[in-house]
């Protein structure tokens, strides 16, 4: 079932997106990672390019592509610049995607096309400083007075949620009682700004130096009853299916950034000499550079395998899983080897590999850790 | 206005290009190909004078089969349609040769402007919009780094060493575009899906008129003799600062007539 040959029209926005990467992403990219600042020059690139209404239909303004095609450009954006990519996987996949899943028309209607035109950005906040993997842990609250949800709590780690074009947060929040004496969990929809809302000043983090995260504090927050997303007490539910589908596309950028650092690799390995040939030449570093190859092909044939299975409408969570794993475990274990090719340079940040190696190890905690990708495929093998 | 964008699909900057040791003609298949930079440019500048003053966007290409990737390129950044010139008979034609043949092609099109890049990065010899204008017998406005359209007046400023010339033609005419003069597009996904539903005319020499015996390697009137590989780089020569830097630098580039 699996074709992993790309139609004509996937294979030209794959070059698209590469000779983007090439052209406008990768000579700003040491200078974004040094200074730490957010590439607002490449996120209005992408949105001209119609990047973050990818997967949407045109009526929401989006480009009527699929999830498949949002994978392709990550992972051409992930072998370049890991921060870049990430800003569009959230941006489209946790920004603007639970509302598109979950949202009554009018919310759609209110918030898709500014989210698909890039020219406003979407964040999702799940985790907390005490609930990460286990997000069911959540203590935000949100309490229904008078029409109004009144939110108060605080999230940690929030992609996009503090740049100049954010608009959108979207919560979950314990908003009662289950009749079993559950939390019940919701999302709650919060506009940005909005009184009482802050993103704290931003991390300082090992790596994604120009991917925009903070740690959120709600206090008093007031948004009017509409802005419940999904059903009262789905709010958890929805969020895991959202997580499902968002592995499929870490893992593009996963498997993005292990064939980037085979790519400087390669090159490396020609050009630098020792002991008067390439170093390319010793079996040492060809075969780390083949077994880098490998892990990343490997990557690559999971999450079009995954992607091929959720989009045909099959189960995928086992298949998202094992893509998400095996990916994170390649960009890590590929960033690692090519830094080791590069010697004393691949310690010098302004090498694309050195930054690879920053920001891999984040591809195997977020969006689900290794551990948490190995106990749901367990649970699927009935463990 | 009606515009038409000659398009060249070139071997990739990015790769190593060789000439085919059979027949010294450019080794097209065993290197990956592009759009030719400047080219682009081209098919951006139509594009924005399309927004302003309506009409259509042809993309004309003379190019093997594989030419149709470039030209969906230029139709997925907005272009209307397309004609590709396509035989195995033109392989091995040179400017002159080729010149005839676009020439034939415009003549089958109603246009008020062509656009070309000012030079292929393969050939480099800058010299088709100057024979394309000679052939038609139309005015050419060469190394525009901006072009404005009134009416029937077409009217560029043409880039030189220390400024600029504004120079202006009626229309139809013929365009070269320099890089100054747009930031070209990336192609966006909606017009990736619809390039491929666009009008795209594929020609035989036959289907464009072109006489058989003025085209292709046999007949070229310029003929590659003979050619060989870049030598090697030389090691540089060091010059080691002792107070006396500046002055060994002047004399080098001096004793090299640099300076
Ligand atoms: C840069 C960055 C961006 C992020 N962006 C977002 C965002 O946009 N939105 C959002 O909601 N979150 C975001 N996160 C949060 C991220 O998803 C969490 O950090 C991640 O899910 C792990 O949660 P935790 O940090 O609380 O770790 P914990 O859950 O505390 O885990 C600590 C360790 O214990 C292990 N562990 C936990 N439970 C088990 C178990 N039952 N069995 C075995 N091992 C276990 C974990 O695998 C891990 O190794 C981001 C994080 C970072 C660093």
């Amino acid at each position: 079932m699996l074709d992993t040959r790309l139609t004509e029209e996937q294979a030209s926005l794959r070059k698209t997106v590469e000779e983007f990467a090439r052209e406008v992403v990768a000579p700003v990219s040491y200078q974004h990672d040094r200074d730490r600042t957010f590439p607002y020059e490449v996120v209005r690139g992408m949105a001209d390019m119609g990047l973050f209404g990818l997967p949407f239909p045109e009526q929401y303004g989006g480009m009527g592509g699929d999830y498949f095609a949002l994978c392709l450009v990550l992972e051409e954006l992930g072998r370049v610049d890991q921060s870049v990519a990430i800003t569009l996987e959230a941006g489209v996949s946790l920004g603007a995607m639970p509302v598109f899943r979950f949202g009554t028309e009018e919310q759609k209607q209110q918030w898709l096309p500014q989210l698909c035109s890039g020219r406003a950005l979407g964040a999702f906040g799940l985790t907390e400083p005490g609930a990460g993997s286990d997000a069911g842990g959540t203590r935000t609250t949100a309490a229904l007075e008078d029409g109004a949800w009144r939110i108060n709590g605080n999230k940690a780690f929030i992609t996009n949620s503090g740049t100049d074009l954010t608009r959108l947060v979207t919560v979950t929040a314990v908003t009662g009682q289950t009749s079993s004496g559950k939390k019940e969990i919701s999302s709650i929809l919060v506009p940005v700004p909005t009184p009482g809302f802050t993103a704290e000043p931003a991390y300082d983090k090992v790596g994604w130096h120009a991917s925009d995260t903070h740690p959120l504090s709600f206090q008093d927050v007031r948004v009017p009853e509409e802005n419940l997303l999904g059903q009262r007490g789905r709010g958890y539910a929805n969020f895991l299916h959202i997580l499902d589908e968002g592995r499929i596309a870490i893992a593009a950028l996963s498997t993005g950034a292990a064939q980037g650092c085979v790519d400087e690799s390669v090159k490396y390995a020609k050009e630098r000499e020792a002991f008067g040939r390439p170093i390319g030449q010793n079996q040492a570093i060809a075969f780390k550079i083949a077994r880098m190859e490998a892990r990343a092909h490997a990557a690559r044939t999971a999450y079009y395998d995954a992607a091929a299975k959720m989009l045909a409408g099959l189960p995928f969570k086992k298949e998202a899983s094992i893509a998400k794993l095996v990916a994170g475990e390649a960009a890590m274990d590929n960033a690692r080897d090519a830094t080791q090719v590069h010697g004393g340079y691949g310690f010098m940040n302004e090498y694309a590999v050195s930054r690879h190696y920053r920001d891999s190890k984040i591809l195997e905690v977020g969006e689900g850790t290794t551990e948490v990708q190995l106990m749901l495929i367990a649970r699927e093998l009935g463990l | 206005m009606n515009i038409v964008v000659l398009v060249k699909q070139v071997p990739d900057t990015w790769a190593e290009r060789k000439l085919d040791a059979t027949d010294k003609t450019l080794d097209r298949a065993s290197v990956d190909v592009v759009m030719n930079e400047i080219d682009e440019y081209a098919v951006e500048e139509a594009l924005r004078i399309q927004a302003d003053q309506g009409g259509e966007v042809t993309i004309v290409s003379m190019a093997p089969d594989r030419g149709v990737e470039t030209i969906r390129k230029a139709l997925s950044m907005g272009a209307d349609k397309a004609v590709h010139l396509s035989d195995p008979a033109l392989h091995g034609s040179d400017a002159v040769q080729t010149s005839y043949a676009l020439a034939k092609v415009l003549g089958t099109l109603e246009y008020d402007l062509v656009i070309a890049g000012s030079e292929a990065t393969d050939s480099r010899m800058a010299i088709m919009t100057p024979l394309l204008a000679e052939r038609l017998g139309q005015p050419q406005l060469s190394g525009a780094r901006k072009v404005t359209v009134d009416g029937g007046t077409v009217r560029i400023e043409r880039q030189t060493d220390n400024g600029y010339d504004v120079v202006e033609a009626s229309t139809p005419a013929i365009v070269s575009v320099v890089e100054k003069i747009n930031e070209p597009r990336y192609p966006s996904f909606k017009g990736i899906m619809a390039a491929k539903k666009k009008p795209l005319t594929t020609l035989t020499l036959a289907d464009a008129g072109i006489e058989a015996d003025r085209v292709g390697l046999a007949s070229a009137p310029s003929q590659v003799v003979e050619f060989s590989n870049k030598p090697p780089r030389q090691a540089g020569q060091i010059v080691k600062d002792e107070g006396d830097g500046g002055v060994k630098v002047a004399e080098y580039l001096a004793s090299q007539k640099l300076v």
